[in-house]
């Protein structure tokens, strides 16, 4: 399995022609404590670059936005439960949604997880 | 993942404006090129704040997080660097009855060291700004706000005669200890504190330092504020936080405090287009005042108490777990706009969203069944009296 990064914090992880997105540990550690999410529901179609979820801590609001376009298999209806697992498990437990891939050579476009990394010191 | 909407005055991305008028506190971030540092910049580094541009003054929104910061408060002590607030000393002839002009409390009557939180009026009876007054024997020791004091100074400077001198206390800090162990930590250092009232203050020394210290704050809890001269606020911060029961406490969780306590904040909930009626705060109008007149805006805000102003501040329990934030929309049952939500957040002690903001009078009234809109989405709001957490203030019988 392959994950990637956009500029705007998320995380696509794919498996085959499955991906599964969240938001990068840094996100959440800018955001502060999370006290809300909403996550959209299966069957969904969604474009590249489109609103797909909100999350939102004690002090902001944030939309989260699909990387990568695709028809919505699964929304993590533990985060919108216990929005707080997205603090303690970003890159893990605390993903949002699963979609089926439109277009895998959509990938190509976002960071390898090393190059986001080195990008998030630069902020 | 986009940072839309920010909460609070917590933020650079205040400084986009609100409604209301004027809304110093989130335009100083931008207006400002370079922003000054607090006396305590550097220790809020070290204690891990993360520092963010506010009233012209880079200030820590946070340290170990707002949830943890707030529930710290609620239930032991936490410290806040209110440094960037403006501190001054108003004195001269008959200062009690020249600030009787532009503020409309009892000040004549006030008792030697006790506070009184008033509002400064603008011409029409709109807030310019809310504030603490105290009176130190012949002069008063007043707190403004760190947005809008060098305006205030300005103001009060052209509109009190020339024999009533405004002098800012530019080498003071001010700190607050808020919480219910507040007073029992503080009277280890500043013994003598906790015989203070609610609402009542007096010079103390802390460790050698002359410092004032008020029985007072913005938390809703009980509490202190402590202004001490900057060259020592260093040393009485580690004092402080070096007893297990005080945390360093930031911006973010100040405001989330206020807000449960139904404390409205400046540039947000008060404003020039709001009047002291309107905001709900007409106790501190004073009875011979009331009687009387006499003060900047009168004639409005007597005619306000008499038939009601035309919009309220009210609180609001909204439906649901998503907040509902500053700026969006109150409409009513029929969608018609009646309204604008002026602070809006989640509430740490409750685990909910709570609101508070302006609607027409005649909806005001607790119980009241409303909508809000916020990004095209809409909630259910019902209004509700505040505070929406109890104040659990320190009071000594009838104090001031």
């Amino acid at each position: 399995m392959t994950v990637y990064f956009t500029r705007e914090h998320e995380w696509v992880r794919v498996d085959g022609d499955t991906a599964t997105v969240g938001i990068s540990d840094h996100a959440q550690e800018a955001l502060g404590d999370i006290v809300f999410a909403e996550v959209p529901e299966a069957g969904r179609t969604l474009a590249k670059g489109q609103e797909a979820a909100v999350v939102e801590s004690v002090k902001a609001a944030s939309d989260v936005y699909s990387p990568v376009a695709g028809e919505v298999t699964e929304g993590n209806q533990a985060v919108a439960d216990d929005p707080a697992l997205i603090n303690r498990d970003p890159e893990g437990e605390g993903w949002f949604f699963k979609l089926r891939l439109d277009n895998p050579g959509e990938l190509e476009e976002l960071m390898d997880e090393a190059s986001y990394r080195e990008w998030v010191k630069t902020l | 993942m986009s940072k839309e909407v920010h909460n609070g005055p917590t933020d650079e991305t205040q400084a986009r404006g609100t409604p209301y008028s004027g809304d110093p506190e989130g335009g100083a971030g931008l207006e400002q090129a370079t922003l000054d540092k607090l006396p305590l910049d550097e220790w809020h580094r070290r204690q891990g704040g993360r520092m963010v541009p506010f009233a012209g003054y880079e200030m820590p929104v946070q340290y170990e997080g707002i949830m943890a910061e707030h529930l710290w408060t609620r239930e032991n002590a936490g410290l806040f660097d209110v440094s960037h607030m403006g501190q001054l000393l108003v004195h001269g002839d008959h200062v009690d009855g020249a600030l009787e002009t532009l503020l409309p409390g009892e000040l004549k009557l006030l008792g030697d060291m006790k506070l009184r939180y008033s509002v400064l009026l603008a011409e029409d009876g709109g807030i310019i700004d809310d504030l603490m007054a105290t009176r130190r024997g012949e002069e008063f020791y007043v707190v403004v706000n760190g947005a809008t004091k060098h305006e205030d100074i300005d103001i009060l400077q052209h509109r009190l005669p020339k024999y009533v001198v405004v002098d800012h206390m530019r080498e003071q800090a001010l700190l607050a200890l808020q919480g219910p162990k507040a007073a029992e930590v503080l009277e280890a250092i500043a013994p003598g504190v906790s015989d203070l009232g609610f609402m009542q203050g007096g010079p103390f020394r802390a460790g050698g330092h002359p410092v004032w210290i008020s029985r007072s704050g913005y938390t809703g809890e009980d509490g202190f504020e402590i202004s001490v001269p900057s060259v020592a606020a260093q040393t009485i911060a580690d004092w402080l936080v070096g007893d297990e029961r005080v945390k360093p406490i930031g911006l973010g969780a100040r405001d989330s405090l206020r807000l449960e306590a139904g404390l409205p904040l400046y540039g947000h909930d008060l404003g020039r287009n709001t009047t002291p009626v309107m905001a709900g705060l007409s106790f501190a109008i004073g009875k011979r005042r009331r009687a009387e007149g006499g003060f900047s805006g009168d004639m409005r805000i007597l005619a306000e108490l008499q038939n009601g102003p035309p919009q309220k501040r009210v609180g609001l329990d909204v439906e649901g777990r998503q907040p509902v934030r500053e700026g969006a929309l109150i409409l009513d049952g029929e969608g018609n706009e009646v309204g604008r939500i002026t602070s809006g957040g989640f509430s740490p002690s409750l685990q909910r969203p709570i609101a508070m903001g302006y609607v027409a009078s005649h909806i005001a009234e607790t119980g009241t069944a409303l909508k809000a809109e916020q990004r095209g989405k809409l909630f259910d709001v019902r209004v509700t009296t505040m505070p929406f957490v109890p104040h659990r203030y320190h009071r000594k019988g009838a104090s001031a």
